[in-house]
């Protein structure tokens, strides 16, 4: 039978546990609240632009003077795979899922026999696709003490991998993030960054609340697209990391929540059983001292 | 004035200013423009520069330093994408210097070609403004 000083030790240690996860929550709830504000915050421009890119895309697709940005190189046999997760772990499942989708891309691909060159950002997903992959890995990119993602982060990732393009390192890139639906639904997305995704419909709603009118455009479409679909690189990648790091906050504050009650639970199970050994201890020493007097 | 036109300055990170104003001038890549209420629709690129607002809800008139965009016009209003953007009165002299000191190194660094042409142009700009602080 355990002693009852270990019941006690065990029981001290768990709830000293239940303080941690319990603060991390806290902090999380907190974090969280902010990332999603910021979140939303960028969301008109990353609407508006897609709006424009839309309504130009549309009229330069299948153009041979479309910039490569938007038609591609022509070939696709180096990939990209821009994978997005966080420095920190402690969040459930948040870095391995999106970990899970982007080695089921690469695995795809490689069996397709293409090249895949992989640009980690932050510290956790290099960790889980080195192993498989350390190989194809090119560079981390480290979040650190980024307190909160700034546009010049994402701005500086875009201009690196632009520059790769331009010296033709590849042909498509993907980004895989995870979309914040929910604190409690973070879904790992892949999004295809370059050549980009232009769609179709938005483009027609768009230019029906112009009442028909015809845009003028300064200078002519063909420069404004290539001045924009740079820009619009690292208006994606920022918004992918946004849209991370409030899932990596939900993701954080479920998973916390989760060990804290699991904790409670732990400690009730432990206070019974150290009751119960408690109470048995006593009824063996009372009926030792019965027993003793009896025998007199 | 008997219309106002509506104007949202944007940048990646927020809405930065919403308001109606009786005009603003843009900074547009191939020269200044003016919009007022009822412009025809149009899409310009920004380069770095001022963006006037003349008579806005206060009445007074701002000046916003702008980095980079995008301005678009609808019959909804103006909307300018700048990726960066800042008030005119904190635009500071030495901050403006290290910047083209960096743009000047870049520029200089540079191979030929069009990423070259780029910076000339950016580098330009920025003096012009830097022309105009103090």
């Amino acid at each position: 039978m355990p002693s009852l000083k270990s019941f006690r030790v065990r029981i001290a240690s768990v709830k000293s546990t239940r303080k941690i996860t319990k603060a991390l929550n806290l902090v999380a709830a907190s974090k969280l609240r902010r990332a999603q504000e910021a979140a939303v915050n960028a969301r008109p421009f990353a609407e508006r632009m897609e709006r424009v890119l839309a309504n130009l895309g549309a009229s330069m697709v299948g153009n041979p003077g479309a910039p490569k940005l938007l038609s591609g190189t022509g070939r696709e046999d180096t990939h990209l795979v821009i994978v997005a997760t966080s420095d920190r772990g402690l969040a459930g499942g948040f870095n391995s899922n999106i970990a899970k989708l982007a080695r089921q891309h690469i695995a795809k691909l490689l069996a397709a026999g293409k090249q895949v060159k992989i640009l980690a950002i932050g510290r956790k997903g290099r960790d889980a696709l080195r192993r498989d992959y350390s190989r194809n890995i090119i560079d981390t990119i480290e979040l650190g003490g980024v307190k909160a993602v700034g546009f010049a982060t994402a701005h500086g990732i875009a201009t690196r991998v632009l520059d790769m393009y331009e010296a033709g390192e590849f042909d498509i890139a993907t980004i895989f993030y995870s979309r914040f639906q929910s604190v409690i639904s973070q879904v790992p997305t892949m999004q295809r960054l370059i050549p980009a995704e232009v769609s179709q419909a938005p483009g027609a709603a768009a230019s029906a609340d112009l009442n028909g009118a015809i845009y003028t455009y300064e200078p002519d479409e063909e420069e404004i697209l290539a001045d924009l679909l740079p820009r619009n690189v690292a208006v994606q990648i920022f918004r992918a990391m946004l849209e991370n790091a409030a899932s990596f906050f939900g993701a954080q504050m479920t998973a916390m929540d989760n060990a804290t009650r699991n904790a409670g639970d732990v400690i009730d199970k432990l206070t019974i059983q150290y009751n119960r050994t408690r109470q048995a201890m006593i009824t063996k020493e009372l009926i030792e001292i019965i027993s003793g007097a009896e025998a007199l | 004035m008997a219309e106002k036109l509506h104007f949202d300055l944007v940048s990646p990170e927020k809405l930065l200013y919403s308001a109606s104003a009786d005009m603003v001038v843009v900074p547009g890549s191939e020269g200044d423009f003016g919009v007022l209420a009822g412009h025809a629709p149009l899409i310009s690129i920004v380069r770095t520069g001022i963006i006037d607002v003349k008579g806005s809800e206060d009445g007074a008139d701002l000046r916003i330093f702008v980095r980079g965009g995008l301005a678009e016009v609808t019959p909804a209003g103006l909307t300018v994408l700048a990726e960066e953007a800042m008030p005119f009165e904190d635009l500071k002299a030495a901050d403006l210097d290290a910047r083209l000191r960096d743009l000047e190194e870049d520029f200089a660094d540079a191979a030929e070609g069009r990423t070259k042409r780029h910076l000339g142009e950016a580098l330009d700009q920025l003096r012009q403004v830097r022309a105009l602080v103090a």
